[in-house]
This record gives structure tokens, C-alpha cells and sequence, in this order.
């Protein structure tokens, strides 16, 4: 791991946050949910951000995910400022640069497993025969090759997050944003995603992983730690 | 390929509850139905109404002869204008406007007889361009009367429907003998029955027709009761009119401006009046049509509104794994667009078969009231306009919920519960 520390050291930034402020109007009062965020994340890093709930996490892995746009600040994403894109270009950031794995999965659930992983490749513009070997390939190195046709709802939970998994990876995104993966599995399932995260992140993924629970960000190896809408520490082991 | 993807997803992804799918698609037959039947009959009636209008026939001037107002050349007003049967020559010799002429001649009561039949019925003496001026169309295996019947003043009649059927009974008159005022008559032809809303003197069905050279040997009649005339063009009718009183009010000595000498009716304007009519007739019932297939559009939108709400989260994680709008739009408008298909498509099915039906009923209707309603017609402006109103439903029905969806940030989007 030490080896991979150091191949971290000299990568270039993936995620450049300068002064990054998120106020909502709720109509009565201003909130301010990020108060000047300031965050650089290498490539290939393994980072979790934790925080209590209120801390802001939840509005920071929106901006990060390119779901919401900041109030004010500048965000750079692989080099490309996106904090003033509009709806289509950051749908096509979103689908190139990122992919999502959710607390409840999100699949959808009239669709099978196959079909679930093929969405981002569609929407990418991939031809026929590269979205089938790639679907395939991805649904085996998660283990559900014998799963492909089943839909969401004739899978256990774990399977579901591995099948949120392999469409997270369809696109080769830079960055694997994951929102508190384990919070709706139970602890050998959540411990088992857990492992293949690990696995990700040894292969030369960049992954960011939000989370409450510590156990979970003990085993990044690095921990930003949000508070009131503002990093308090931030530390790499 | 972005459309091939917009299939796609739209093949994959559809999922709108059966019951729903169910209501919606009656909505729309429903609304379907009732704008085909409503413009096929409007269509219909205006069949009837033009073709009514054009019965008596089309763009002709129907003059009485009538009294002076106004003094002229020395002679007091309150004079009589009389025609004679030759001045329909003079019209048509001194006004190249009008291509048509024919005096008119009658009798309210000459007594038709055929065997022990006698009845009481009017007869009219006419030139023979009165036949296409006033649509004497014959029925198979007859004819209307021609120039050599009035130069030798032959004593042939050209017989109304009803008249002669009432006369005749099954026999087929045309041949036949008959006398007219104890004259004998053979009967040349018969009338096509016809729709014909203006008359004067009574519906042609009841007329007898001949000669009118044969009609003042026979009656010893000098003048004319009506003129008829027809000028080459709708268009023409005013010049020709005009025209009509200087030559007239030269032979006869009154002022051409003085219109009581002569009244003319002419079927230009009420045949204007008709038309507007029936387009106002039409644009009525299709607005009727229209506001019940509307209803059925609300029905669609509200369940398309109520599919998309049901499917925000869904929306969110397509818009997170990088669709464009369109692509989140897409399948939507079309699946709201193939919902309004189906019900168009059996609201068509079912409305044709109901116009078809009630078209044969019609063909047979006995009833005069039945017979002016005309056969409802699914003609191709009913079936473009349905279509049309259908599309434009099916699209905002899908349009306007979807695109509501995809305008807010993906992130508010997932939060959705």
C-alpha cells in the first residue's frame, strides 16, 4: 500500500474545490449547507468524507457528483471547470467521469440486471457488440454471470449493490462516487462491498466514499471530516 | 441513432399501470368517437345543405313581372309590365353575360288524367333550356324537353316524381299517354329525385312540364308568369341583372333603375348563405367534438402527470448516470403518445363503423327529416383533423409533465421519496 501512497503523491488532482459555498432558499430563510469548501482529491486516491448527518455531506457529494451546481466557488473536474455547466453537458460529465453507487442501489426494478448495467453504455453511444462484451464482462468480475437476466426485485440486497457496482464501472469513469454503499445491507453483504471497493481502489480507481459510520472510513486512506457545512480535518494514514 | 435510443428506452422502461392504461385509452376512444360522428354528420348535413341549395338550381335569377314606381318617358308610375315567352331570345340575343333564358307559364289546376285516375295539378309551360337552368335531371330511360318538341309544339310533358307516380302508380309513365285538360300527352321523362329547399310555385316533385310553345296553343296564354335566366358565372349575376333591366326597360318603356318593374330573386346569395351555414354548422360540431376529445387529453396528461410523479426517483438515476433530457423526455412523450394512438386508433375503429352503419340506415330512410340529416360521411379532413387533435394531446400530455421533471437538478430529483 505504501507503494501506491507514493504513485498517489505524484498524480495529478482529479477534484480541485476552490471556496465552494451551497445556500438554499427554503422561502422563509437561507440556508447555507457548504461554507466555503476548499478540496483537492488526487488521482487514484481512496478517501471517505464523513461527517453527522446536517453536516453538509450529502450537498457536498451532489456538487462533487455534478447532481447540483455550487452557489458560489470554483469546481474543476479532470482540469474542466463544470460549476457553470448546463443540464446536458454535465449529464455527459456525469456519464464519462462518474459513476454512482448509491445507499438504496437505485436499479431499476421493471428491468433486468444486463439491462440495468447497459443504461450508462446507451447513453454514452456505444455501439451494439461493445455494450454486450463490456455488460458481460462487468456482471463477472462482480460475480453474477449467472445473474444477468434477473431483474432487481429476484436479487438479494448485496447482489443488487454489486449489480450498482458494474454500472457504476460501465463508462470507465475517473472518479467512483459512493453515497453510505452499506447502509441498507446487512453486515457480511456490507462487509463484502466493502472488499470490492478495496479491490477498486488497488486496480488504480480513484474512490470517494460518504459515510457516518467510521468503521466504514477506517479503512480509506484518507478521511475528510465535514462539519456545518465546513472541512474540519483531514487526514491521510 | 439518438431516436433508436429514445425506442429503446422507451421499449425497456414503459410501465404504466393496466387499470390506468385501460381508463385513459376509453377516454380518448370515447372522445374519438364522438368528434368522428360529429363531423361526419356535419359533413353530411352540408352535403345536404348544398346540394338543397343548388336543388332549385344553381346561380339562376328567378323575375316577376310587377308594376312601375317610378314615372319614365312621359308614362305614370303604377304600370304593368308584361313579358312575353319571346323575350327569353331577346335576353339571351342583346346580353352576352347571360348563356341561358326561359319563360315560364302556369296553371294552378289543369286536370291530369290516365285511365280512371283524374287529379288536380299544375301545370307549366317552359323553353327547354329551363330543364339544366332548374336540374331536371332525367330518369334512366327518359329525357327532358327539347327545341324540335317546342317548335313543333308537341304535346309531350316532362313529369315530376311524386306527380307521377301518383298518377301513374307502378306503371313506368315514360311513353304512356295521358290528357291534359282532356288533351293527350305523351310522357318524355321523369324527374331524379332531388333535395330542393327554395320553391316557388311548389316543389318541382309535383310539376308537369311541357312545351311552352304547346302550353299557349293549348291555353291561350299571351305573357309569361316568370322569367328565368342563368348568366355565364356566379360571378356575372349583378352585371347580367343590371343589364337585364336596360334591355327590358328599353322594350318596355320603364327606368332600368326602377326594380319593382321587374322582381328578381337569384339563388347566388342564398347559395353564399347556405355555405356559410354549413361551415358554421361544421366549425360548431367540431368544436363540440373537439372539447369532448379534450377531456379525454386532460385524462391522458393527468395520468402521464401521475406515471412521472410515480417514476421521479427513477428519472433522478437515469439523469445520474448521464441521460440527457431528451433521453428522459423521449420515452415519455412517446409512451403518452403511443397511449393516445391505441385510443385514437379504436376511437376511428369503432366511430367509421358507426358512420357506416348509420349511413346504410340512412341510404334507406323513409322520413324526410332522416332524408335532410344526409349520410353521415368519415370523409379524409374528419379523419386528418382527428389525427391531428390527437397527436397534438398525446404530445403536451407528455411534453409538459416530463419536461418538468427534467428541468430541476438531478440531485433534488433522487432526493424524492
Amino acid at each position: 500500500m505504501s507503494d501506491r501512497r507514493s504513485k498517489v503523491a505524484s498524480n495529478g488532482s482529479l477534484i480541485e474545490m476552490r471556496a465552494i459555498r451551497k445556500v438554499y432558499d427554503t422561502g422563509k430563510h437561507e440556508v447555507e449547507a457548504l461554507r466555503g469548501v476548499d478540496l483537492t482529491v488526487r488521482k487514484q486516491e481512496f478517501l471517505s468524507i464523513v461527517g453527522p448527518s446536517g453536516s453538509g455531506k450529502s450537498t457536498l457529494l451532489n456538487i462533487i457528483g455534478c447532481l447540483d451546481t455550487p452557489t458560489d466557488g470554483s469546481y474543476r473536474l479532470d482540469g474542466e471547470e463544470v460549476a457553470g455547466f448546463d443540464g446536458d453537458r454535465l449529464a455527459d460529465v456525469r456519464n464519462r467521469k462518474i459513476g454512482f453507487i448509491f445507499q438504496s442501489f437505485n436499479l431499476l426494478p421493471q428491468i433486468t440486471a444486463y439491462d440495468n448495467v447497459e443504461l450508462p453504455l446507451l447513453f454514452k453511444g456505444a455501439g451494439a457488440r461493445k455494450r454486450r462484451e463490456r455488460v458481460e464482462a462487468l456482471l463477472s468480475q462482480v460475480g453474477l454471470a449467472d445473474r444477468m437476466d434477473h431483474k432487481p426485485t429476484e436479487l438479494s440486497g448485496g447482489q443488487m449493490q454489486r449489480v450498482a457496482i458494474a454500472r457504476a464501472l460501465a463508462c470507465e469513469p475517473d472518479l467512483i462516487l459512493a453515497d453510505e454503499p452499506t447502509g441498507n445491507l446487512d453486515s457480511t453483504s456490507g462487509a463484502d462491498i466493502l472488499h470490492v471497493f478495496e479491490e477498486l481502489a488497488d486496480a488504480g480507481n480513484t474512490v470517494l466514499v460518504i459515510t457516518h459510520d467510521h468503521a466504514i472510513a477506517d479503512r480509506t486512506e484518507r478521511i475528510v471530516t465535514l462539519q456545518d457545512g465546513e472541512i474540519v480535518t483531514d487526514e491521510t494514514r | 441513432m439518438r431516436l433508436g435510443l429514445v425506442f429503446r428506452l422507451f421499449r425497456s422502461t414503459a410501465s404504466i399501470q393496466r387499470k390506468r392504461m385501460i381508463l385513459t385509452v376509453t377516454a380518448i376512444a370515447w372522445g374519438t368517437i364522438s368528434i368522428v360522428l360529429l363531423l361526419s354528420f356535419g359533413e353530411g348535413l352540408k352535403h345536404t345543405l348544398t346540394a338543397g341549395s343548388t336543388g332549385l338550381g344553381e346561380s339562376i335569377a328567378i323575375c316577376w313581372p310587377g308594376e312601375t314606381q317610378k314615372d319614365f318617358a312621359g308614362f305614370p308610375a303604377g304600370r304593368e309590365i308584361s313579358l312575353l315567352p319571346g323575350d327569353a331570345d331577346l335576353l339571351k340575343k342583346s346580353i352576352p353575360e347571360i348563356t341561358s333564358a326561359s319563360g315560364e307559364m302556369q296553371t294552378w289546376s289543369a286536370q291530369l288524367s290516365y285511365g280512371r285516375k283524374n287529379l288536380n295539378k299544375r301545370v307549366v309551360g317552359v323553353h327547354p333550356e329551363w330543364g339544366e337552368m332548374r336540374n331536371q335531371v332525367p330518369q334512366a330511360g327518359g329525357r327532358f324537353l327539347n327545341e324540335l318538341d317546342q317548335e313543333l309544339k308537341r304535346r309531350v310533358a316532362f313529369m315530376g316524381w311524386e306527380i307521377a307516380q301518383d298518377l301513374f302508380g307502378e306503371e313506368d309513365p315514360v311513353g304512356k299517354t295521358f290528357t291534359i285538360n282532356r288533351v293527350p300527352f305523351t310522357v318524355v321523362g321523369v324527374m331524379k329525385d332531388k333535395i330542393q329547399m327554395g320553391t316557388y310555385g311548389g316543389p318541382d316533385k309535383n310539376n308537369t312540364v311541357i312545351p311552352i310553345s304547346t302550353f299557349e296553343a293549348l291555353m291561350g296564354r299571351r305573357f309569361v308568369s316568370v322569367m328565368v335566366f342563368k348568366p355565364e358565372t356566379p360571378e356575372l349575376m349583378e352585371v347580367a341583372k343590371k343589364r337585364f333591366y336596360e334591355v327590358l326597360g328599353g322594350k318596355y318603356r320603364f327606368d332600368p333603375t326602377d326594380e319593382r318593374a321587374i322582381g328578381i330573386w337569384d339563388t347566388v346569395e342564398s347559395q353564399r348563405l347556405t355555405a356559410n351555414m354549413s361551415i358554421g354548422i361544421e366549425i360548431f360540431l367540431g368544436i363540440i367534438g373537439g372539447l369532448t376529445l379534450l377531456i379525454g387529453g386532460v385524462g391522458v396528461a393527468n395520468i402521464m402527470y401521475a406515471a412521472i410523479t410515480h417514476r421521479t426517483r427513477e428519472i433522478g438515476v437515469l439523469m445520474a448516470l448521464g441521460a440527457r433530457r431528451s433521453y428522459v423526455m423521449g420515452p415519455l412523450v412517446l409512451e403518452s403518445l403511443a397511449l393516445t394512438f391505441l385510443g385514437g386508433v379504436i376511437g376511428i375503429g369503432v366511430g367509421g363503423a358507426i358512420v357506416q352503419g348509420l349511413a346504410y340506415l340512412q341510404q334507406n330512410a323513409q322520413s324526410e327529416a332522416m332524408k335532410f340529416l344526409g349520410e353521415p360521411t368519415f370523409s379524409l379532413p374528419v379523419a386528418a383533423t382527428t389525427v391531428l387533435l390527437l397527436g397534438s394531446i398525446g404530445f403536451i400530455a407528455g411534453y409538459f409533465p416530463s419536461r418538468r421533471a427534467v428541468s430541476i437538478q438531478p440531485a433534488e430529483v433522487l432526493r424524492y421519496e
